[in-house]
């Protein structure tokens, strides 16, 4: 009785495991997006078919325009391909698709949970290494490579190694504007970005179960960043509530007997796992990161460290690259380096409550002169829910773009990108070196604090501008 | 899958942590399909200097390390997303194998499906093995997956440990959807089981 999780959820998909170790799982549910035809041409060529067209669910995301949500408005080819060849792969073997224009449709770890896909206790797997972001409603979520997504497709089912498993306590409440952002930069700067790596991270503490059911998905979102195979919160009051009603969500006396089997999810008190570590909730800041790593993370009253302080050679060395890359000298206070443009969206921080706290701080405030700023919903219903709300008009009035819903500037799949040596700051998932266009320098902040760039045009502790002392 | 057993090459050493995917293959070029060969993907940004050409000092552009089929790196090998084609432009430049302290763990999945070892080091080992082959430009490196060892240019034999199921896979040459099938009777009997409570 005195199983993580993680267990209860591997040892419920277990098929079968062989005397090497060597478990073949079963796989709840299966998330597509626009980057996996290669998976249709490997089963393709195998005269192989989806095993449980009903267990995949699909939605183009990666590229995607988003200025337009007309597929011939595409303008690259090569990406307008990309997006035919989801929709007319999924029409073949009957996959439900979000398609282009359809209201479901979205960024594929927003579009998860908002259609109530993503459930506790399930084994949901996703071409993307971001599928960590389902493991927030308890559920075992992690991406895979595109031959694996091929055998999923195929068999339903995954070889898989057992992980070791990893606690993270955040005990103590989180101060104001310190949302499930700061805390994953936090953590990743504790760990570093190899800390988790062949481990189920489990987020527990009063700080995570104080944090909305958006603001944990923020959090697993980037488990992977720290190296994790998975991050996950067990599932509570706040999940539940969020689940109920989403269109796939169970319903009726199924619903209470899904409730039953949830609230037996959660890790058993005395649990053992193979790593703990432990962070004060309460001293976390809202947080900006300087280099090339989510592990760069610093407190926004933080300075630009000096690689001569670094631990080794080989940190001084990569600090100093990273700085070159950059552009910044050590010492500067984080909240004097001016920015270029501010993007607000990916499966990162681009739902409702994000669009919100966003909103919030450019509400009756103009985007500093010669700064360029996109916010890009997660999801048409995220857009939807936002424009109801007149979210939209708060950011037109305030000078940012509102665009149509996809991936977008995260990675720039879709030609998104910024220009060499504009900084960006962005509510996205990774800075590393070129991620958003050749020279393009990227510092990851939450929502508000990148509106707060915005408003200010550098970097500027959104708690000082929301009281007006910025 | 194309079998790995043993190889003898040039090692070429990328001395750093934490070298991403992103880096590995930008994101800009993986609307291309498998057939079309990744090779001029490999680093394509992080080999160039700001001005669009070749960076003479960037290791893979080194003359003495242009036959290297084997890369040594720092911890966190291509960390990041779980784009395959990180490995399938490591494989069309000619590499079957990557040494490091550790891995980003979808590369490393990604790598042994693909003809592609991934061997993990301990990291004083790691920085001994990348000072070698710093010291001693075309220095070679060999691999041994049935006797799961490296021998470092100075002689020295390093064991690895490796899964026993994709050591298999990769002897063979076999990749696993013709092993899973082996288990047809045994996934038919989970799904009943199974899709009772848990039906879509």
């Amino acid at each position: 009785m005195s199983e993580t999780m993680f267990e209860k959820i591997w040892q419920k998909h277990r098929v079968l495991e062989r005397d090497d170790g060597q478990t073949l799982l079963y796989v709840d549910t299966h998330l597509l997006h626009d980057g996996g035809a290669t998976a249709f041409d490997v089963i393709r060529k195998r005269g192989l078919k989806p095993r449980a067209p009903q267990r995949i669910f699909a939605t183009p995301d990666h590229y995607v325009s988003t200025s337009s949500r007309k597929l011939e408005e595409i303008e690259d080819p090569r990406h307008r391909d990309m997006v035919q060849k989801l929709d007319a792969n999924t029409r073949e073997f009957g996959i439900k698709q979000f398609g282009l224009g359809n209201p479901g449709q979205g960024i594929v770890h927003v579009m998860g949970p908002e259609q109530g896909l993503s459930q506790p206790g399930i084994l949901l797997v996703c071409g993307d290494s971001h599928t960590s972001t389902h493991g927030a409603v308890g559920a075992l979520a992690f991406g895979i490579g595109s031959t694996e997504v091929a055998h999923v497709l195929a068999t339903q089912t995954l070889w898989q190694r057992k992980p070791k498993t990893m606690r993270i306590a955040v005990d103590g409440a989180l101060g104001a504007q310190v949302t499930g952002k700061d805390v994953i930069l936090a953590i990743i700067a504790k760990i570093g970005a190899a800390g988790g790596t062949g481990h189920v991270l489990e987020y527990t503490g009063s700080g995570i179960r104080g944090l909305s059911m958006e603001g944990r998905l923020t959090l697993c979102n980037m488990s992977i960043e720290g190296g994790g195979r998975a991050g996950m919160v067990a599932p509570d009051d706040t999940t539940f509530q969020y689940i109920a009603g989403r269109p796939y969500a169970p319903k009726g006396a199924e619903w209470d007997a899904a409730l039953d089997r949830w609230r037996a999810l959660p890790s058993a008190p005395d649990a053992v796992f193979d790593a703990e570590v432990t962070l004060d909730g309460t001293a976390i800041q809202p947080m900006v990161t300087w280099g090339n790593s989510p592990e760069d993370a610093l407190p926004i009253d933080g300075r630009i460290p000096d690689p001569a302080g670094a631990v080794d050679t080989e940190r001084r060395e990569q600090m100093q690259r990273m700085l070159a890359y950059m552009g910044l000298t050590p010492g500067t206070p984080l909240n004097e380096i001016a920015i270029d443009r501010v993007f607000i969206g990916s499966c990162t921080n681009s739902r409702i409550e994000d669009m919100r706290a966003a909103a919030h701080v450019a509400k009756g405030r103009k985007v500093s002169a010669g700064v360029r700023a996109w916010v890009v919903a997660g999801s048409e219903g995220v857009k939807r829910q936002a424009e109801a709300e007149g979210l939209h008009e708060i950011f037109r009035a305030a000078g940012f773009e509102w665009r149509e819903p996809g991936c977008s500037m995260c990675l720039g799949t879709n030609g998104d990108i910024a220009q060499p040596g504009e900084r960006v700051a962005s509510t996205s998932n990774r800075n590393f070196m070129g991620r958003q266009g050749p020279g393009a320098r990227t510092h990851l902040v939450s929502p508000a604090m990148a509106a707060a760039a915005a408003i200010t045009g550098k970097f500027t502790d959104v708690r000082r501008l929301l009281a007006g002392e910025a | 899958m194309e079998a790995f057993r043993t190889l003898d090459s040039v090692a070429v050493p990328l001395p750093r942590p934490n070298i991403d995917t992103d880096q590995i293959i930008p994101a800009r070029y993986l609307s291309r399909p498998r057939e079309i060969d990744h090779a001029a993907f490999l680093f394509h940004d992080a080999r160039r200097l700001p001005d669009g050409e070749q960076n003479p000092e960037f290791a893979l552009n080194r003359e003495a390390w242009r036959p290297a089929r084997i890369v040594v790196a720092g911890k966190n090998f291509a960390c990041g997303s779980s784009r395959e084609a990180a490995v399938w432009a490591l494989f069309d430049a000619g590499f079957r194998c990557a040494i490091a302290p550790s891995f980003g763990d979808i590369f490393r999945n990604n790598g042994m499906k693909n003809g592609l070892l991934p061997v993990v080091l301990p990291a004083a080992t790691v920085e001994s093995i990348l000072a070698q082959l710093e010291a001693n430009p075309g220095a070679r490196i060999q691999v041994d997956l049935p006797a799961q060892t490296v021998t470092a240019p100075d002689g020295s034999v390093h064991a690895f440990e490796v899964d026993p199921f994709a050591k298999h896979c990769l002897l063979e040459g076999l990749d696993d959807f013709g092993l899973t099938q082996t288990y047809e009777e045994e996934i038919a009997a989970f799904e009943r089981r199974f899709g009772r409570e848990n039906s879509r």
